[in-house]
């Protein structure tokens, strides 16, 4: 279990990381999700990892038998808020892509540069 | 329980969506209501600041949850001030942004006031989940607002601002996360609490957390080597919204100050050394970089975007002193340089609306009202150079006086004298392009076209906008006539930010007196 969610957030991580350096929107956008997911498995671990065990307090359970409740929270609102950054960052570059004829993340990269610069 | 404390946070929220729904429709009934409400912010930040003034922390319980079960909002000298500094900042903002820049884009009053809310909240918060909350609610107004009035180059620097900032909330979560899982809790006092008692087996750990969030924290507040983002998006929003995001970068030397203050340096702690020693490196860095930047940028607003870092790294410097009065300095200095460079941005968009096709280019070329905005311009730009008798005089004095007391005080002096030097030298060259040179150019005759756009240019409005600068120098002017009542305030304040029990007590003690 915790070498399955370790390697889930490390090959998370890394695709988001190559994602987000890549010079398209799309592909900074994709990097961003998949950091977001990332995350997510992250802060869901740190309340150490506990298998079929309750958040909610039951009568007469021994204390140390229940999984912490705040990471799911704290996932909850982490979810909340990358789903709305994500809507905000794809419609920017909708309108940026319109706005520009270009959708490249770099502020000089125009089309012409760019081919320019792979001859 | 005082109420009070709540209302900075809850006005704005009330206030954004009644704008947004309710008045879209009428500018002047959009406008009367902004500012109103931001008038009433200020009242509240005086309101807040006398009740902090008898130096005791308050503490409001959000849902009568005892902390640190619940999220707390925590009421101190520093976050008064700050509250305050925003509300006075807002309204110099709104005046200017009332002369024209509302009617560009839709919803700017609605993005402005959530900006607020969000502010004051990281201001006012005494959590550290509930930090990151208000950030991204900071953060998604600024979005809006960065992109106010659109244009290609303000969307494609807008998708930057948002990727960086989006990738700063993602190691903001990470250092969270790993501070959750050594110490088990995100209040501040109470992680303050706990931090001294992190086994040894975890302090590692504990320290990549710790270092994590201050990696954001100088993000925000744009230290060298994370300032990229800044001066391409000061530059490219429109020019009163980087006024009002002049108060953004200070949400980050505020969370750096919190978070040090009262966690990371409590006498003995094992985490002391932590961020001490390359705050002080960066930020002579930072000074240097912006200083140089002010001198090669070609544009006035990427030079006022670079003045700003180069007071953020004046600023830190003092701060990263971590002696009490060194830091009450690096707070006057910060009063100074928020509304100092807000009021610089201001008098460029002056400029830009005067000089359609040239925008704050470094060619001459004659404008409307020139004598006026050069004389304004000149100020405006001694103030943020910090020569006297400006505030950022008193600031850089006093800032210098208490470098005295370390040991490469002759480098530090040099860096911060010569960076003041070069700071000036590119804004006079600025001066002589934009200002000097195009009145001297006698051969220059308008084209027809040229010919009626001047004439738009003449019925720019003026005293609306001059009034709002004018409202940011008063309260600079205020800064410099009285520095003493300020001064035993911000000494106050950094005396309570040195005593972290205070805090910490005010904070854990009702829910200890309950028995939880």
């Amino acid at each position: 279990m915790e070498l399955l969610l370790a390697t889930a957030i490390g090959v998370f991580t890394a695709a988001g990381v190559f994602l987000v350096l890549r010079p398209r929107t799309f592909s900074v956008v994709m990097g961003m999700s998949f950091l977001t997911y990332a995350i997510n498995f992250f802060l869901v671990s740190v309340g150490r990892l506990a298998i079929n065990q309750p958040d909610i307090l039951v009568k007469g359970r021994d204390l140390t038998q229940y999984a912490d409740p705040v990471p799911p929270a704290l996932v909850l609102t982490s979810i909340v808020i990358s789903f709305g950054m994500t809507a905000i960052m794809v419609v920017m570059g909708v309108r940026g892509f319109f706005e520009n004829n270009s959708d490249h993340v770099n502020i000089d990269a125009t089309e012409e540069s760019i081919a320019r610069s792979r001859e | 329980m005082n109420h009070l404390l709540i209302l900075p946070i809850l006005f704005p929220a009330i206030i954004a969506p009644l704008l947004a729904m309710a008045v879209r429709h009428d500018i002047v009934l959009a406008r009367v209501f902004s500012f109103a409400a931001t008038l009433g912010l200020v009242l509240l930040g005086c309101l807040l600041m006398w009740t902090a003034s008898d130096g005791q922390i308050r503490v409001y319980e959000l849902g009568a949850w005892k902390a640190p079960y619940g999220i707390v909002l925590v009421l101190d000298r520093l976050s008064a001030l700050m509250v305050l500094l925003t509300a006075c900042l807002a309204t110099v903002v709104q005046l200017y942004a009332m002369s024209g820049w509302d009617r560009r884009g839709h919803h700017f009053y609605s993005m402005f006031h959530v900006l607020l809310m969000g502010v004051n909240g990281a201001f006012l918060t005494g959590d550290l989940f509930n930090l990151f909350v208000f950030f991204e609610l900071l953060l998604i107004a600024s979005y809006g607002l960065m992109v106010h009035g659109g244009g290609p180059a303000r969307f494609k620097a807008g998708l930057q601002y948002i990727s960086i900032n989006l990738i700063g909330s993602v190691i903001f979560l990470m250092g969270l996360g790993t501070i959750y899982g050594v110490t088990g809790t995100l209040n501040m006092a109470h992680f303050a609490e706990r931090i001294s008692q992190v086994p040894e087996s975890d302090q590692a750990i504990m320290a990549v957390g710790a270092s994590l969030l201050l990696v954001v924290f100088c993000m925000k507040a744009a230290l060298v080597p994370l300032h990229f983002w800044l001066p391409a998006t000061y530059s490219n929003a429109p020019p009163p919204v980087a006024a009002l995001f002049s108060i953004m970068s200070k949400v980050g030397v505020y969370a750096l100050i919190r978070f040090s203050d009262l966690s990371l340096l409590q006498q003995g702690g094992p985490f002391a050394g932590l961020g001490t020693q390359w705050l002080m490196p960066c930020a002579v860095l930072t000074l240097v970089v912006g200083a140089v930047g002010v001198l090669a940028a070609r544009s006035l607003s990427l030079q006022a975007s670079f003045a700003g870092i180069a007071s953020i790294g004046t600023m830190l410097i003092a701060i990263g002193l971590y002696t009490p009065e060194a830091q009450a300095a690096g707070l006057y200095y910060m009063l100074h340089s928020t509304l100092a460079v807000a009021a610089l941005f201001l008098v460029i968009d002056m400029v830009i609306v005067r000089r359609p096709g040239a925008g704050d280019g470094f060619d001459p070329k004659p404008f409307p009202n020139q004598g006026f905005l050069a004389a304004f311009f000149f100020v405006a730009a001694l103030i943020v150079v910090g020569l006297p008798p400006s505030s950022g005089f008193l600031g850089k004095l006093q800032i210098l006086h208490h470098l005295k007391s370390t040991d490469d005080w002759p480098m530090l002096w040099a860096a911060i004298l010569v960076a003041s030097f070069v700071t000036l030298l590119g804004f006079s060259q600025a001066g002589s392009f934009v200002f000097w040179k195009s009145s001297a150019d006698k051969k220059y005759s308008p084209t027809v076209g040229e010919e009626r756009q001047a004439t738009e240019c003449e019925s720019q409005p003026l005293a609306l906008p001059a009034t709002a600068v004018g409202m940011a120098w008063a309260l600079l002017v205020l800064l410099t006539v009285f520095p003493s009542p300020v001064m035993n305030y911000l000494e106050a304040t950094v005396a309570q930010l040195f005593d972290p029990q205070q805090y910490i007590n005010a904070v854990l003690e009702p829910a200890k007196k309950a028995g939880l």
